[in-house]
């Protein structure tokens, strides 16, 4: 079967089983392989999409289920060079450490900023709770995405 | 990570020929004396310079100090300084990444490659000029001479004799800038690829793509120790474009998606027989078989003074033992390769922390000669101790060479959490005397499994008898984040609280009357002072407890003070507030070890509250992150993290000991609440209720 979709802005077809995961379809036939592989059951985020704007655990999504639907993954969350208010305050904060997680994090708190511009710690800890991370304490990504809600709410402003 | 750096064999090293010519020779044995500087330090006619580490990048931090040491002594900026990893085809041999090794002997080394470069560089500047080499100077990749004649490296990289001068040895007797004129050390420094972290165009080793690939899977036993009797191919060769081989107790598919590898491993696994005979141990009943077969006579010991003697006459006399239960690594990528035969070459991409040890057991597996075969490790996604060995190297090449194609195997999380080698369990047993003024007088300490880091006691006793004990260990186990010392730690540091709570003393005074390391009585007192110890502990209540700890590991020192809420009736224990001291000579980069510092101390919580691994009938019960719980981001309290710079030494590494003392901080702030002493980790908040 054919399943057609929007991947960062541009239309894709895919000729595959649309039992197949979201996460496997991005990986093996479109070679986006920013997005991870951590749990295999939605429990780690690693594997985070977003889908028309929500977050998405690509591990356990069937591709036929984002048929016509529009998909971002963290290639394409940077305008260009210009990375996204999150990518760039997760380099400011240094909030990485290997890494793997950080394209998961970075989607989901992309997200979640829309929804909530100006979140508190504990707001941000609800809302990434769904990630796991292993290098790193959380403590610098927590500062992250609150730089990066200050940033964004400074650019609305400006 | 507690191994010794592989010794120096035969490997291959880079070797210059001409400009820009890079030819990979055999070098003689023992090369590692007196290497030329080239095999560190290239320059490039663009004006940055490539220097060459044998180490792994998996998160820890060794690219941006490495990167850092380089630049410091070539007086450039870490921008212009590109650094190669892990690829046994361009970088010396520097053993495995393990044991906080990197920092105390290859950043020395990087700095001693850089600064005899720059001196080279700047002796043939010299003749050029005919002047004294004393009269130049470097600055931002600039020799400068009297009356305003200049050199840049990029220069330098088009002159032949400049360039063969990096021919010469290594100087270990090189001057390296002092601590107190560093530029670019000490400085917080990113690693150099982290913009492609944040835009997802790293790839890891599960992300290497090659033209042709397929998909792997192995076929794992049904249950620890089952072996294989039968299995038939046909129904998965039967599937299409399906590649399935078995040699030997190995048998393994590739596919051209992970779904029809999946789907093919199944059709295996259905016509699998096994022959099982698990081991009669579970996680329930660990403890007694860790002690029933003990090895005590093999024991390592440490003995002073009569202990037998100290106990008979000692006021007080306790004695407790400890647990510790199995843990995973579980680092966010599990282990991965990619395999690809060119003829009778073989070259392997994989998150392993030994790029020379997986040639060498990609060798011993496959039987070819080494110089056919090609690793590198892509920076990688965590490892923790974990990625010692590399098992999806060895998978992935055999499903190549049976394939005639490019393979990539990536472990599930179920496998990764079942066959990847785990933390020991640890049983502790410990007496202890003390005399009429609550002096410690007699120590026993006997670690049954752990193995022996931080096995001996920094406190002051006059007869101690302290050992590490092997057994017979259910699980595959292997090195971790400081391996042993965690469960030493927590049983002393435990252990310690219980005797000054005998003594009738402050667990921190009762701590300093004992300490005889300066360094470690320096963090609990910094702990203790930001903690507001004296205060708070004076303000503990029913729910509401304080405790610290301290330990020191691989030459670093390390001291935590905890919060906690209880309570007992709900079963609840939650820590509230971890403030942790840490030092470990001179800090290199600052931003990266607090990232180090804060990391340990939530992945310490993981093993101290809710890690276990569960485990019966030779089966992992628990094998996945919905069943295995470690700390997300809610389970966060509040870190506070105070690093001492103390240059009075050289630099230790950072990455393991300060995850040595969150654990027993926290029982022992248990038990200022509550009065109840919880002696296993993971320390279960239900206990208390029982108690």
């Amino acid at each position: 079967m054919t399943v057609r979709f929007s991947v960062n802005g541009s239309e894709r077809s895919v000729s595959t089983d649309t039992e197949r995961k979201l996460l496997e379809v991005l990986r093996e036939e479109l070679q986006l392989t920013g997005t991870k592989y951590g749990c295999g059951e939605g429990q780690c985020g690693a594997c985070t999409v977003l889908v028309d704007g929500a977050p998405a655990r690509s591990c356990l999504l069937p591709v036929g289920a984002v048929a016509g639907k529009s998909v971002t993954t963290i290639e394409g969350l940077a305008r260009g060079e210009e990375l996204h208010p999150v990518q760039q305050a997760f380099l400011d904060e240094g909030a990485l450490q290997c890494g793997y997680c950080t394209p998961g994090m970075i989607l989901e708190a992309a997200a979640l900023l829309k929804n909530q511009p100006e979140p508190t710690d504990e707001e941000v800890a609800a809302g990434m709770n769904g990630h796991l991370c292993r290098c790193n304490g959380y403590v610098k990504m927590v500062k992250a995405i609150r730089r990066a809600a200050a940033t964004t709410r400074g650019e609305r402003r400006g | 990570m507690d191994e010794p750096l592989d010794s120096v064999d035969r490997r291959s090293f880079l070797q210059l020929l001409g400009t820009g010519l890079l030819v990979t020779v055999a070098a003689p044995e023992g090369w590692a004396q007196g290497a030329p500087v080239r095999t560190r330090i290239l320059l490039n006619e663009d004006g940055t310079v490539s220097a060459f580490s044998g180490k792994v990048e998996e998160g820890q931090g060794p690219r941006a100090e490495l990167t850092q040491a380089a630049a410091e002594e070539l007086r450039l900026p870490v921008e212009r300084v590109l650094l190669v990893m892990a690829d046994t085809d361009l970088v010396p041999d520097d053993g495995m990444t393990a044991g906080s090794r990197t920092t105390p002997a290859n950043v020395p080394e990087m700095r001693r490659a850089a600064a005899s470069a720059r001196e080279l560089l700047v002796a043939y500047a010299a003749r050029q000029w005919n002047v004294e080499a004393a009269a130049l100077e470097v600055q931002g990749g600039v020799i400068t001479g009297p009356s305003g004649r200049r050199l840049t490296y990029a220069d330098l990289a088009k002159a032949r004799e400049a360039v063969a001068s990096l021919g010469e040895a290594i100087r270990p007797d090189v001057t390296l800038t002092p601590v107190g004129g560093w530029k670019t050390l000490g400085q917080p420094t990113l690693r150099g690829n982290a913009r492609d972290m944040v835009t997802g165009a790293h790839r890891f080793p599960s992300d290497v793509v090659r033209p042709g690939m397929l998909y792997g899977r192995v076929l794992r036993p049904s249950a620890f120790g089952a072996t294989l009797e039968s299995v038939d191919l046909k129904p998965a060769q039967a599937m299409a474009d399906v590649v399935a081989v078995r040699d030997g107790s190995f048998v393994g598919v590739a596919a051209k998606t992970s779904r029809g590898a999946g789907q093919a491993l199944e059709a295996v696994a259905s016509t699998a027989s096994w022959k099982e005979a698990p081991p009669p141990v579970s996680n329930q009943n660990l403890f007694e078989h860790l002690r029933a077969h003990a090895r005590r006579n093999e024991a390592r010991t440490e003995q002073k003074g009569s202990t037998a003697a100290a106990l008979a006459q000692a006021v007080h006399v306790l004695a407790e033992s400890y647990q510790v239960a199995f843990i995973q690594h579980a680092p966010m990528e599990p282990r991965a390769a990619v395999a690809e035969w060119t003829g009778d070459r073989l070259t392997v991409w994989a998150g392993c922390d030994g790029p020379f040890r997986a040639q060498q057991h990609l060798c011993e597996e496959l039987k070819i000669p080494r110089e056919r075969v090609h690793v590198i490790v892509p920076d990688m996604g965590g490892g923790f101790g974990g990625k010692h060995t590399a098992e999806a190297a060895v998978e992935a090449a055999r499903l190549a060479r049976a394939a005639g194609k490019p393979v990539q195997v990536r472990w599930t999380r179920e496998e990764e959490f079942t066959w990847a080698y785990c933390r020991p369990a640890a049983l502790v047993e410990c007496r202890g005397g003390l005399d009429a003024q609550g002096r410690l007088v007699a120590w026993e300490f006997t670690s049954i499994n752990p193995g022996g880091a931080a096995v001996s006691t920094p406190y002051a006793v006059a007869n101690l008898a302290v050992s590490s004990v092997e057994t017979d260990s259910p699980l595959r186990q292997g090195s971790y984040r400081c391996l042993g010392a965690t469960a030493n730690n927590f049983a002393r540091e435990s252990f310690m609280d219980e005797l000054a709570a005998a003594a009738g003393a402050d667990p921190l005074e009762f701590r300093l009357a004992h300490l005889q390391n300066p360094r470690l009585a320096a963090v609990l007192e910094r702990a203790a002072k930001e903690f507001g110890w004296a205060a708070r502990r004076r303000q503990v209540s029913a729910e509401r407890g304080v405790g610290l700890a301290c330990g020191t590991e691989k030459n670093s020192v390390v001291a935590a003070c905890a919060e906690v809420r209880v309570d007992r009736a709900k079963g609840l224990l939650q820590v509230t507030e971890i403030c942790e001291a840490f030092e470990a000579g001179p800090v290199l980069n600052p931003a990266g070890l607090v990232s180090q510092v804060q990391g340990c101390i939530v992945m310490a919580l993981g093993g101290a509250l809710s890690e276990e691994l569960e485990f019966k009938d030779g089966r992992m019960l628990n094998p996945r992150f919905s069943r295995y719980r470690v700390p997300r981001f809610r389970d966060v309290p509040k870190i506070d993290v105070h690093l001492l710079d103390n240059r009075e030494i050289p630099s230790a590494g950072g990455g393991e000991t300060p995850i040595i003392a969150a654990a027993p901080a926290i029982t022992n702030a248990v038990f200022a609440a509550t009065g109840v002493r919880l002696r296993s980790m993971p320390l279960r908040g239900d206990a208390l209720g029982k108690a």
